[in-house]
Order: C-alpha cells, then structure tokens, then sequence
C-alpha cells in the first residue's frame, strides 16, 4: 500500500492550477453566457460573472485587457467572452481569465459605435448648427491621414487637377492602430494652435471596420468638434460611415470626393469668369443700344435737323408776338381816347353856356334867383331874361298855372 | 486694393459686385465704361492666376521647437 502523502491547501491547489494549465482546451476558450455583477475596480480591472439559466462562471478581464473593450459591458448583455480558465490558487477557485468580450449578436465595435453615437449625439456634437461653412476658395488646406497610401495620392492629385492655386500641407499620421486616434486628433489641434489651413480634410482610405476604427474614437470625435478651421472627414468607401464623418463640417464618401467637395473646379470657374465677362458685355451693350435710342429719339426733332429753320422759327414767332404786342397796346391805347373826348363832350354838354345856345332862356328874379316855378311870380315883377348872347328884362304880365290836377 | 494684392476670392468678388451694377444700369455712363474696365481686367487677372497656379504639396512636420517646418513631399508609392 503507497504510503498516503498529505498534501498542504496551496501545494493541492498548486498541483490542480497545473493540472488546469496542462489541459489545452483551457488555454484558449470561448463561452456564451450572460453578464452579470459587473465591476470596474479602481485598479483598471474588471470583475463580472457570466451566468446563464442554470450555472456561473466567474471572470476577471485585467486592465491591459480591458481598455482595448470598444462597448460598455453592462449586467443582463449576452456575450462572448475569450480567454483562458484557470485556477487563482489562493481561494482555491477557477476562473475565466477574459482577454476580450464581444457582444452576442452584434460585432462588438457595432455596439461601441453605437454607444459612442448615443453619447456625442446627446452632449450636441453632431449638431448642424455648429458646423462651419467651407471655404469657397481655400488657400491652404491640411491634409491629415497617412503620407503611403492611396488616399493622399488621391487627393493630391484630385486637388492640383482641379484647383492649383491651393497649397496642400500634409500633417502625416498613422491611421489605424492604437496609436492612431491620439495621432490624429494631436494633428487636427496642432493644426488649429498654428492657424496652418482655412480647411482641413481627415480620413483615410477603405478597410474593414477595425482599419477604420481610429475615426471612431472620442478623442478624434472632439477634436473635429473643437476645430476652428473646418473639417471635411473622408473614411473608407460610399458605405463606411464613422463618428468622424458625424462630427465634421461635411462628410466625404471617399478621401477623392473631400478633394472635389474641398475645391472648385479650375475649368468651371474659367466658365464662370466668362460668363461674368458676357454679362458685363451684355449689359454694356444694352446701356449703349439704349442710349443710341434715347440719341435717335432726340436727333430726329426738327431743331437737332436744322438749327438755322428752328431759329427762323423762333424768330418769326418772336415778331409775331411783337405784333400783337402793338396791337394790343394801340387798342388799349385807342379805347382810352375815345373815352375821354366822349367824357370832355358830356362835360361839355352839361355845361349851361352850351344849353343857352341850344336855344333855352334863364329866368332870375330881381334877387338874382332862378325862377324854377309859376308859384314864385308876381304881376308885374321885373326878370331877367338870359339868353346865350346877353340878357333882357321883362316883366311879367300874366301868371299861366298849368293844372296839375289836369295830369293826374 | 490694388488688383495684385487681391486674392482669387476677393477678384471675383468684386467681379460679381460689378457685373451686378453693370446690369442695373443705373449708374452714369462714364461710370459704366470704368466698371467695365475694371471687370474686364479682373476677368484677366483671375485667369492668369489660374493659368499660372502650380500646386504647391508641402509636408508638415514638427521641428524641436515645436513649431511646423515644411518639407519637400515626395508621394511614397
């Protein structure tokens, strides 16, 4: 019979740790289950138990592990978890060791954009009021992505095709890894501290949603956002669309769509410059049509014909007037002696010398009076009897009183 | 502003501006005919800084003091 060796709790959970450890399934597992009892300790680890209706497994996902988690685990979310089941020899436990998570049903960088999306499209980071106008004429424009590659050449191609006068800066960055987002979103806020450019363009070329990740990030996300100088974002093809793309002043479908959206186009403008030339023409000559009209218009009266015929015409005019002018003086002057000699004649007529002569007698009394009726006369009263050429005296024989009760 | 300090964008602002004014028509003739000059010559000079612009492609980096230098750029292919 072998002799029965007592083994000490550390040296049997030492010796199940290795036995767990020698198993390879366990090196390297996935399990489906349910999170629950989620924590994130203070020391960057994460703690959590994954359950389903009749069973738990706990689980621990260390920090390095844990930061490259593109969603919010959250207690109740079915997941995925990897990783390696292994025993923590001081409570004598197995556990998942979780090196990654990824949600049931959807890709977990899904959710992470989604998550992310929710988050920036609260705090107001997609807001279209604040995004800034392009310029029309960019003088300078930063071109932040990958100096290798095909969307730099792209670009730099597309935009001295189209608009030379442009000077483009590349602000070379990595554009996916880890390092990426930090790259990026440093260019576009050195960009911004240096005034470099009145517009930049970010992006990069097409990838699978890990290649474009970088455009997902927060940090790349509010330095878009924080941006004085707009910003054109163009990740990835037509399809692929990112945070980036949510924040940026104008969204690009691909890195050669922001060199078309970022310039104007040389040869449409030479069009438009000629257009402007045919309208200045245009409207000089209708000034000028219009004022050899109103000209027409002038030269054909009579006076701008004939100037002599016109002043023979005024100058006859001008006697005519003079004419009448006389002639209405003489008439005036004319009316005005008639009425006089008319007036002197009726003065004249009035006055008694011309009444003696047209054959009439005055009577006056011896007091000098004028006998103007019978009722003053006495018989043999004396009068004097004056005729235009002297007098006479008389005296009165009789006294003949008219009946005046005969007229009535 | 002198026509050869203008920028493309302020030329062809002011060509627009002109072009406006010209078809109005309401300013005296003697002032149209300057406006067209001035329009004609901007037309020219726009088109000369089209037909002489060359792309400058410059790439930025960091110098130790923080602030840019520019470096020739050479496409890696």
């Amino acid at each position: 019979m072998a002799e029965k060796k007592i083994y000490s709790v550390s040296e049997l959970n030492g010796l199940i740790k290795e036995l767990f450890d020698a198993t390879p399934l366990f090196l390297q597992i996935a399990v489906r289950g349910e999170l629950s009892n989620y924590k994130v300790y203070p020391s960057g680890h994460h703690y959590f138990t994954l359950k389903d209706s009749e069973s738990s497994l706990k689980c621990v996902m260390f920090k390095s592990s844990a930061v490259k988690l593109r969603f919010k685990p959250e207690n109740g979310m079915s997941v995925t978890a990897f990783g390696r089941i292994s025993v923590y020899p001081r409570d004598g436990a197995y556990q998942l060791y979780c090196s990654a998570l990824m949600p049931e049903g959807t890709g977990d960088l899904q959710v992470a954009f989604e998550q992310l999306k929710k988050k920036l499209d609260e705090e107001g980071l997609f807001d279209p009021s604040h995004k800034k106008p392009l310029p029309t004429y960019p003088e300078k424009i930063a071109v932040i992505t990958s100096s290798a590659g095909a969307a730099v050449h792209d670009m730099i191609r597309i935009l001295s095709h189209r608009w030379p006068m442009t000077k483009v800066m590349l602000l070379p960055v990595r554009v996916q890894g880890t390092e990426a987002p930090a790259e990026i979103a440093g260019a576009i806020r050195y960009a911004n501290r240096h005034e470099l450019a009145d517009l930049i363009i970010t992006g990069r070329g097409g990838g699978s949603i890990e290649d474009l990740w970088a455009f997902n990030d927060e940090r790349v996300a509010r330095a878009i956002y924080e941006s004085t100088i707009p910003v054109i974002s163009a990740v990835g093809h037509e399809p692929d669309v990112t945070i980036s793309d949510y924040v940026a002043d104008k969204r690009a479908s691909t890195p050669s769509n922001a060199a078309e959206i970022a310039v104007p186009d040389a040869s449409e403008e030479r069009m438009a410059l000629e257009s402007f030339g045919i309208r200045a023409s245009q409207a000089m000559d209708k000034r000028v049509k219009h004022l050899r009209t109103e000209l027409n218009n002038l030269s054909t009266r009579r006076v701008m014909q004939n100037a002599g015929a016109y002043l023979d015409d005024r100058r006859i005019e001008l006697d005519h007037m003079r004419d009448k002018l006389a002639a209405s003086m003489e008439a005036q002057l004319g009316l005005k002696q008639r009425e006089q000699a008319k007036l002197a004649a009726s003065l004249d007529a009035m006055s008694p010398l011309r009444v003696l002569m047209r054959g009439y007698a005055i009577a006056l009394n011896d007091r000098g009076e004028t006998v103007r009726s019978v009722k003053r006369l006495r018989s043999g009263e004396t009068l004097h009897l004056r005729v235009s050429d002297g007098s006479a005296n008389c005296t009165v024989n009789e006294i003949i009183e008219e009946n005046a009760n005969e007229k009535e | 502003m002198k026509k050869n300090d203008m920028s493309y964008e302020q030329a062809v602002a002011r060509l627009g501006e002109i072009v406006e004014s010209l078809e109005k028509g309401n300013m005296p003739l003697s002032q149209s005919l300057t406006f067209f000059e001035e329009g004609t010559a901007l037309i020219k000079y726009c088109t000369q800084l089209l037909d002489n612009a060359e792309q400058k492609v410059v790439m930025l980096k960091k110098g130790t003091d923080g602030d840019p230098v520019e470096l020739p750029f050479e496409e890696e292919t």
